[in-house]
This record gives C-alpha cells, sequence and structure tokens, in this order.
C-alpha cells in the first residue's frame, strides 16, 4: 500500500514539474507547480514528517504559489509568448542534466553505505520538531527572524515607489 | 516499507528536472519556479536522509529552508516586478544592458 501511493504521488510530482517544462504559460505553470507541491507534501508525510508535510502544502502550495500567482497578475503580459528557444539550447541541457544525474546518482550511492540505525520512535513528530528548534536550534531559530525582517524591509524598498526623482 | 533510497532517487529526479526548466525557460517567473523545485529536491533529499539515520535534526533544517526560500521569493518577486517596471518584459535575454 506505501508503494501504490508513494509511485502514484512521486508519478504526479515529476508528470506536473515535467509539463511546467513543457507548457508556455504562466499561469499553467504555476498551478503545475502547486500540484508538485501539494503532492510531494503527501510524500513528506510517507517519511514520517507530519509537521513538514503540512508546512510544506500550507506555505508552499499556499502562500508562496499565491505569491506567484499575483506577481503572474500583476505583471499582465500583452506581448504575446515568446519564440521558442534554438534547438542548441536544448541539447546542451540535456548533456548537462545527464551529467548532473549521474554525479548525483555517484554520490547518493555513497550517502546511504553507512549501516541505517532504526529510528527512535516518534522524534519525528511536531512535539519532538518543537523541542529540538527551541534549545539545540535556539540561535538559528532567532536569526531566522532577522531573516524575514531582512527580506520584508528589501522588498519594500525595492517595490516602492520613488517618492522624490 | 519503502526504503530511504527510492526518495532519494525521486530527489535527484526532481533536482535535474529544476535544472532543465532553469535552462530551458526564457521568462523571469518561471525561471524562478525551476529554483523552487530545486529547493524542494533538496528538502526531499534532506527528509530521506532523516528517516535513513532516524534523526529528527534534519526536519528543523527543512523548516529553516522553507523560511529562506519564502525570503527568496518574496525579494526575488520584488525585483521581478522591478525589472518589468524598468524594461517593460520579463524575458530574460532583454535584460541585457552589462553585455550591451
Amino acid at each position: 500500500m506505501g508503494w501504490v501511493i508513494f509511485l502514484f504521488l512521486s508519478i504526479l510530482c515529476v508528470g506536473s514539474v515535467a509539463a511546467m517544462i513543457i507548457s508556455r504559460n504562466q499561469a499553467h505553470n504555476a498551478l503545475f507547480l502547486v500540484l508538485a507541491f501539494a503532492s510531494l507534501g503527501g510524500i513528506f508525510g510517507l517519511l514520517d514528517a507530519p509537521f513538514v508535510a503540512v508546512v510544506q502544502v500550507i506555505i508552499y502550495a499556499g502562500a508562496i504559489m499565491v505569491l506567484f500567482l499575483f506577481a503572474i497578475m500583476m505583471i499582465n503580459l500583452n506581448e504575446g509568448l515568446p519564440p521558442e528557444r534554438k534547438k542548441i539550447v536544448y541539447v546542451i541541457s540535456a548533456v548537462l542534466a545527464a551529467v548532473l544525474a549521474a554525479e548525483l546518482l555517484v554520490v547518493a550511492r555513497q550517502a546511504f553505505l553507512p549501516p541505517v540505525q532504526i529510528a527512535a520512535p516518534g522524534s519525528g513528530n511536531p512535539a519532538g520538531i518543537g523541542r529540538l528548534l527551541f534549545t539545540g536550534y535556539l540561535y538559528p531559530f532567532e536569526i531566522t527572524s532577522l531573516l524575514l525582517i531582512a527580506a520584508l524591509i528589501g522588498a519594500m524598498t525595492l517595490s516602492g515607489k520613488k517618492e522624490s526623482s | 516499507m519503502i526504503p530511504g533510497q527510492a526518495f532519494f532517487i525521486l530527489a535527484i529526479i526532481l533536482f535535474v528536472l529544476g535544472v532543465v526548466a532553469f535552462f530551458v525557460k526564457r521568462d523571469l517567473l518561471t525561471q524562478f519556479m525551476a529554483v523552487e523545485v530545486m529547493l524542494n529536491a533538496g528538502n526531499l533529499a534532506f527528509l530521506a536522509l532523516a528517516k535513513a539515520s532516524g534523526r529528527a535534526e534534519a526536519q528543523v533544517i527543512v523548516f529553516f529552508v522553507l523560511t529562506v526560500a519564502a525570503a527568496e521569493a518574496v525579494v526575488g518577486m520584488a525585483i521581478v516586478l522591478h525589472v518589468f517596471r524598468r524594461k517593460k518584459t520579463v524575458r530574460t535575454e532583454d535584460a541585457s544592458e552589462l553585455k550591451g
């Protein structure tokens, strides 16, 4: 049963990312990406990470992609779709992708070489993550708030209208 | 019971697809989406290794990656809107002032 769900979700995810590459409509691309991220949330649930699965659906499929859709609506291209790239770009990117996949597979084989230990039960539940976040990872957590403030101020500065000039 | 390697291979496929999408696409917004796909593949690899090693620390790191992705999306959108306001286009090759 787990395999069925895993295969279904992974085919959905990979297929919608591939459809994003093929499709040339920006709004369709964003919606394909919502589907990909939602199915990835399901895969995270299969990995015993319920908190991350919920956060994935709410923040990625919800907040970030809605931001993308807002931007697409604001930009509202009326120049028509750009023509296709040259063939050589496709060839080069296919070769590059093959090389990258081979490299990653070599690395992945080494990543699983050490004997895996059995997971402690309940270590991945939200209570355990919260305890870890506020004890061992307290400083990174606080620095994250600085990062968010910086992003907020940066976005306001970049997109704000100039008063003078 | 699904082995961690299966999730890892899925992460590799997603990352490679993100790279391909970044190279093939021509508008800034879709290239931006490709970056998000790559970040998600990294998250998936973190979680696969977390399950294989039985440690919950990777989930905390995924949380931080999500925060960075959100901040990156906000600033990136502001930059894309700025480029659109100046050049009236979001095509990548039209924003080539440095090269001439």
